[in-house]
């Protein structure tokens, strides 16, 4: 039973090493799915997507660095 | 095969990503025939990627039943996941906020800990050995297989993804048993940088995919999220470094 938790944390660590990277990920999917369904503008939900991705990264490294 | 704008990076990631997960496993392995012998390191393997070959097999064909859409999107999502953690990391370890991963360390830890069990006396050592090399094999040997489905699965490139792994898997062998110690000059940081930033750009690529959108360019808009989170990682890297010398006192 330990032996499966184990195996199934990692497959999980494979995806999720910092939640709240993770969680602002998959907020940022669904907003721009959000977008992509109701301004019938897809190409602008793929610019959100992009840049949400790159101002994620750096977030979640700085906020990382202040914690120490 | 659509475009090299496409099947280069595949392969290319591929190759990247298995280098790194198979010289981890390689450690283990390695250390594992060190302290017992090779016959408990090549048992747990081999039992390990029968495993895998089974898991392939089984859930291979449930890819072909998707909806081309709904894979893009599940695989985009599970590659951004995937691929802006290793690039965190990366960022992190250069900039000298996290440790680096050090094969050496890892060797000896798995050495130590094997040799603490003898030393307890422990029945069944060589079982103990081997499920060690068994984990070790079928963790790093599932992140590989999900890189080859990741990168391959979206667009009918799953044979030259496997080929860029198999590729690393040989070279691995060769290296490892040229040398006979842990692959501990390998540039893991760099590699994982790399990788991170290729696999985040396949991220955002077959995310909008499954979106429905078009990105301008076609496949090689991958090209250009590589280049972007490659410029960001840099200058987040040299930025943080700057920070932690300046608050050094």
């Amino acid at each position: 039973m330990n032996a499966m938790k184990h195996v199934f944390d990692e497959i999980l660590g494979m995806f999720v090493d910092d939640g709240s990277l993770a969680i602002a990920i998959l907020i940022l999917v669904g907003f721009s799915a959000l977008l992509a369904e109701t301004i019938g503008f897809p190409l602008m939900a793929g610019v959100v997507l992009f840049a949400g991705c790159l101002v994620i990264l750096i977030e979640n490294v700085v906020r990382a660095t202040r914690r120490g | 095969m659509d475009s090299w704008a496409t099947a280069g990076p595949a392969i290319s990631a591929s190759f990247l990503a298995s280098f790194v997960e198979i010289v981890e496993a390689f450690t283990i392995v390695l250390a594992v025939a060190t302290v017992r012998s090779w016959r408990p390191a090549v048992l747990g393997t081999v039992s390990a990627l029968l495993v895998l070959t089974l898991l392939v097999a089984a859930l291979g064909p449930l890819l072909d039943r998707m909806p081309l859409t709904a894979l893009q999107l599940v695989i985009g999502v599970l590659l951004l996941l995937f691929g802006m953690r290793w690039l965190r990391k990366a960022i992190l370890r250069g900039a000298g906020y996290i440790a680096l991963h050090d094969e050496d360390a890892a060797f000896a830890a798995e050495t130590r800990e094997l040799q603490e069990a003898a030393a307890r006396r422990e029945a069944h050592l060589d079982r103990m050995a081997g499920l060690a090399a068994f984990k070790a094999v079928l963790l790093e040997g599932l992140e590989v297989v999900f890189i080859v489905i990741a990168v391959g699965a979206g667009r009918g490139l799953l044979i030259p993804a496997s080929l860029g792994a198999a590729g690393a898997c040989l070279l691995v062998m060769a290296i490892g048993l040229l040398v006979h110690k842990p692959l501990a000059r390998v540039p893991e940081n760099t590699l994982k940088f790399v990788v991170g930033i290729m696999l985040s750009a396949f991220g955002v690529f077959w995310t909008g995919e499954g979106l429905g959108i078009e990105w301008p360019g076609g496949d090689a808009a991958i090209l250009g999220f590589a280049a972007s989170f490659l410029l960001v990682g840099w200058a987040a890297t040299a930025f943080l470094r700057r920070r932690a010398v300046e608050a050094t006192p």
